[in-house]
Order: structure tokens, then sequence, then C-alpha cells
């Protein structure tokens, strides 16, 4: 990579940063008050490191959800599983590259994987549409789901969408329509499903493949009933003020723990899970598998009826008169 | 029921009355109304007689929850359950303005609990049960009660071997509750694959607008989808679509007669032939005579 992608929150930390890599450059044996001023600012760094990571705001953690680097679906597919078998297509119309399924084994489990796809480049992500499905993506994934169901595969679903399309093809071949099947489908599907939230959880285009029994989020990737930005663009008439509503529509991690949502969250590197892909991977792969393995435990109907209640149980309401 | 005797049920309905339900309370005085499609005016009497259709140009006005139910169920019948389920604000959401207040303000300007009414009925002489939003309720949206309250009535299906029938608008998943909104997609999705696991019908009626995540959950997993004439349909709202794509949208573009042309929808029905319609729908999904189950 040419050029260092900065994050709007850590300019300020990047621009010390960039100050001692510059100061290392001269020859500092020979100058001793050098030295300590390297030193002074070496340790000024890893404070403003701290209170920059350690109280990372909402919004904060949004743009490193949305960070190029982060792990994508295809470094997961690449890293946790081996024999990968890609398939594509919906049948109907095309394949969306914007949703990735597969047939892959993972550990001792053999699965099939869903994903929400963006590209590792502009090209690539002019190909996926930014990982934005079309109706097609989620029909795709429907196929795939079936064949999970028809043949006692567990699914593993990694999510990370800004959301599904919005344009005029997609509406006229249902886009709504694709998700709702899609959510119906997942709702009785006779294997365990285990989902893992590894950066962008937008709306339904999210939750269309995000439907299951276990939800593990990486603690800086969001899952929200809408984008900051078509929050703001609502409720401000304004997308720039997204900062002041992503805490407002408690779309993180720590937030989805604690209202019941998520069962568990992967703990990131400081300053997100590009920093330290290898070890996100290592720890991923550890907790689906547990996941899996303990709903495999389960037989069909109970997992079924245990996926009811728990979506059944989801809402905060009055009972009233 | 002869759809100019709509109104007249009205005033001698037997279920839970809901204040406030009275369109005309919202009109002024002098109860002319000018038609929003052909710009005409209307006598106000004139539009309730023809079940709120403008009568120069067949423009469908929005009706409230209670209208709603009185135009489609057999006169008298419905009883409403689950009227005392009211949202809560779990996010403490006070962007703009707080939600509390909203909902307040809802509560007061409709006298509902929540954006939607559900209950048991006859329709067509079939047991149903009906769920009607109200788009008044804070665009009808869907937080955990009105998904709470879809849900658990299409238990009440199951349960009871009813036919379900859901007469949607809404602007999409209620923002101000949130990922719990979000779920209600999922939770209510998931009751729909269960009614339709035990093979009961279902019979949505989208009218305008629907959007959002209503549309893309148990609006259009009905077993056959209807819309009424002119309702805007779709998941992505018009002004996110031109901002995204940049460019502008096709005239009729998410029209229910677009959505019908693109093979999304059943068939689209003017609101004076819904309540025979859906009747018609039940005689043939409901009754098997044949089949030896004919309750």
């Amino acid at each position: 990579m040419s050029r260092k992608y900065v994050m709007e929150f850590e300019r300020p930390l990047v621009e010390l940063e960039e100050q001692l890599v510059a100061l290392r450059r001269l020859n500092l044996t020979d100058n001793p008050d050098l030295m300590v001023e390297v030193s002074a600012l070496a340790s000024e760094i890893d404070r403003l490191r701290h209170e920059t990571y350690e109280h990372l705001t909402p919004w904060a953690r949004v743009q490193i959800a949305r960070h190029p680097d982060r792990p994508k679906v295809q470094d997961y597919l690449a890293a946790l599983f081996t024999d990968v078998v890609e398939l594509h297509g919906d049948r109907l119309h095309g394949d969306d590259e914007a949703i990735v399924t597969a047939l892959a084994t993972l550990g001792n489990r053999r699965v099939v994987v869903l994903g929400h796809r963006k590209g590792s480049n502009t090209k690539e992500n002019i190909k996926r549409n930014f990982g934005s499905p079309h109706p097609d993506g989620f029909r795709k994934a429907m196929r795939a789901m079936r064949l999970a169901d028809k043949f006692g595969l567990p699914v593993v679903s990694f999510l990370d969408t800004k959301g599904a399309h919005p344009g005029i093809d997609a509406e006229e071949r249902g886009q709504a329509w694709a998700i709702a099947e899609s959510l119906a489908l997942l709702s009785e599907l006779r294997v365990p499903i285990v989902a893992v939230g590894i950066g962008e959880g937008g709306s339904g285009g999210a939750l269309a493949i995000g439907l299951g029994d276990h939800l593990i989020m990486l603690e800086n990737s969001y899952y929200s009933v809408i984008s900051p930005e078509a929050c703001a663009s609502i409720l401000y008439k304004d997308s720039t003020r997204a900062a002041d509503v992503a805490g407002s529509l408690k779309m993180t991690a720590a937030d989805l723990l604690r209202l019941g949502i998520s069962d568990e969250t992967v703990p990131e590197p400081i300053g997100g899970a590009h920093h330290d892909a290898e070890a996100i991977f290592s720890e991923v792969k550890k907790r689906i598998l547990a996941a899996v393995d303990s709903l495999a435990a389960h037989d069909a109907d109970e997992l079924v009826e245990k996926r009811y209640r728990r979506l059944r149980a989801i809402g905060v309401f009055e009972e009233g008169a | 029921m002869p759809i100019a005797d709509w109104f007249k049920a009205r005033d001698e309905r037997r279920y839970t009355p809901v204040s406030g339900s009275n369109i005309k309370a919202d009109v002024p005085e002098g109860v002319w109304s000018k038609c929003d499609a052909c710009k005409r005016t209307i006598y106000e009497g004139d539009l309730d007689e023809a079940g709120r259709v403008c009568p120069h140009c067949g423009h469908h006005f929005p009706l409230t929850a209670a209208q709603r139910i009185e135009l489609l169920v057999d006169e008298g019948s419905f009883a409403e359950f689950d009227a005392g389920l009211t949202s809560l604000d779990p996010l403490e959401f006070s962007a703009v303005k707080p939600y509390a207040a909203s909902l307040e303000r809802a509560q007061a300007n409709t006298g509902m609990n929540e954006a939607i009414l559900t209950g048991r009925a006859m329709l067509g002489g079939h047991q149903v049960v009906i769920a009607a939003m109200d788009f008044r309720f804070v665009g009808a949206s869907m937080g955990s009660a009105v998904g709470e309250k879809i849900t658990r009535a299409l238990e009440v299906a199951l349960a009871e071997n009813r036919a379900a029938i859901i007469v949607t608008a809404s602007g999409g998943a209620r923002m101000q509750e949130g990922i719990l909104s979000l779920m209600q997609m999922a939770k209510t999705s998931a009751a729909v694959a269960r009614l339709a696991d035990a093979g009961l019908p279902y019979v949505s009626i989208l009218t305008n607008p629907t959007m959002g995540g209503v549309t893309a959950s148990f609006a259009v997993l009905a077993d056959v989808v209807l819309a009424e004439p002119g309702a805007r349909i779709g998941f992505a709202g018009p002004r996110i679509i031109e901002q995204t794509i940049r460019q502008k949208l096709p005239k009729g573009f998410q029209s229910a007669e677009s959505m019908l042309d693109h093979g999304m929808l059943d068939d689209v029905v003017p609101r004076a032939e819904l309540a025979g319609r859906l009747s018609l729908v039940l005689d043939y999904l409901m009754s098997t005579p044949e089949g030896g189950d004919g309750s």
C-alpha cells in the first residue's frame, strides 16, 4: 500500500508518529538532547494512543469498521477455512459479487459460508458494489442456505455491508422480497447458524444473512437499523451529522451485547483488527467452532424452536391495561 | 358489506372504541378536502361515501387503522386484543427530539397506544386475525411494540386456525429503537414462516406507503400480496436512491402498478373491491370441503 489510510479520529496521533519517525532518521547518538526529546515524544504518543483508543466513540468505531485494511470475508475465508469451494449465482438473474457463498472446512467442521463481500481495492469494490447486495445476492445466499439445510451443514455467516443496495433495478427486482424471504428461510433452517459481525452491519441487508442462533461481534464492528448518515439525514436533514447520531443508535458491539442481541464480543488490538489480523483470525475461528459445537448438540427441532424463542424474546414494551 | 355503508358501520361498531380514530376530527370545519392527486375540491361527505377515494380521479386517501378494519371485516365482528401494548424508550433516544415525546404526541393525536390495531374478526364468514397499521402514529414505523403485536396476531392465527390478514402502511423500522426495531423484521418473518408451515393462509394488503423494514419482512411474505392503487411500495426511500445513484427516478417508480408489472404483487385492487377480493381469496384458501376439513 503506497499511502497509509488515516481515520479522522486518529489524525492527531498519526501526525505525532510521523514526527517521531522523522526524528529517528536523524543521527541521534551524538545528540543527547535530541534523544531525550525523542523519548519524550514516544511517551507522549503512548499516552495519546491510549487516550484515543481506550475510549473510542461510537463514531470512531464506525470508522474502524469501515477501514479499507480491515479484514474482509475473503481474508477470513483464506485464513480460517480450507478446501473452499465457491458457489456462484442465484439461478434467476445473475451472480452478485457483493455476496460470497461457499462450501468450506473450518477445523473439523464442514460448513456453508455466507458473507457480504467488499473489495480489497477499488477495482474489486466496483465489481462488488462495495459490498451492498442486489436482490440477486440475497437469492444466491438463499440457494446456499437451502444447500446447507439439505445436507446438514452448519452455516457460518460474515456480516460486512453498509446495507442492501438502494437502486432502481434492485427495487424493481424485489429487494424487499429477497430480504424478507431470506429471513423466513433462515428462521427455519434445520442446521446451526453462527453469524459474525466483522465490520459493517447495515440494516436489513445485514440481517438478511445475519439471522441465526449465535452472534459474535468484533469489538469495533457495528450493527444498526439504519446507517448513521441516513439517520442524520432524516433527523437533521444533514448526513454529515452522522457522528451525532452514531451514539444514539446504540449500534456498537458493546451496545448489542448489553441489549441481548449479540452473544459475545471479540476484543480487537488497539486501533482495530487490521493491526493484528492473524490474532483476530485465530480468535474468531476458535469462537465459531465453539459456537457450532455447542449448537450441534441440539437436534434440528430443538434448534429451530430455540432460534424462534431467541427472536421471540427481542423487544422492549409495556403490556398495559 | 357494501362500500357505501362502511362508515355507517363505524357508528355501530362493537369492538374496542378507539378515540380519535374519526378522521373528520382532523379536518377543518366547512369540510371540504382537496385531492392530493387531481387537486380538485371534494365535499367531505362525498369522500366518506366513497370510502375516502377521490370521486374524480380515484386517488386513495389514507385511512386510519380503525377505518381499515371496518372496511374489511364482517360488520361488528372485530374484537381487538393487545390494545394496551405500548412502546417504551429502551435506548433513551433523544437526537433532535426525544422519542418519548414523539410517542406521547402520537398517542394524543390518534388515541391509540401504538401504530397498529390487531384482533379477531370474521371476514366473508371466515375466522381471521386482522391487523391494520396507522400511518399517523410515528409513520407506523415498526418498533418493539408493533413487532410484538404482529407476532402475537400471527401466533393467535396459528393457535386458533385462523387466516391472517395484515394491512400495511409504514415508513419502515422505527429508528428510535435501533437494533431492537431491526430485529422485529426477523421476529415477524419467523412468525409468518410458522403460520405457513401450518398451512394457514396469510393475505397482506399493502397501502401507501409500505417501505423499508416492513416491506422487507412480514408484508411481502403473505401467500397472496395485494396492494391499493397508487401505493408507494419499496425498500429504500426514493431520496436515498436518488442520492446514491445520482439519477432522477422514473415516473411511477415504486408504485403499486409498477411493482405489479415487475411481478412483485398478486394484484392491485381498488379499495371498494378489497373486502370482496379478500373474502373470495379466503374462500379458496380456507375451506376445503372435499378434504373434510371444512371447519
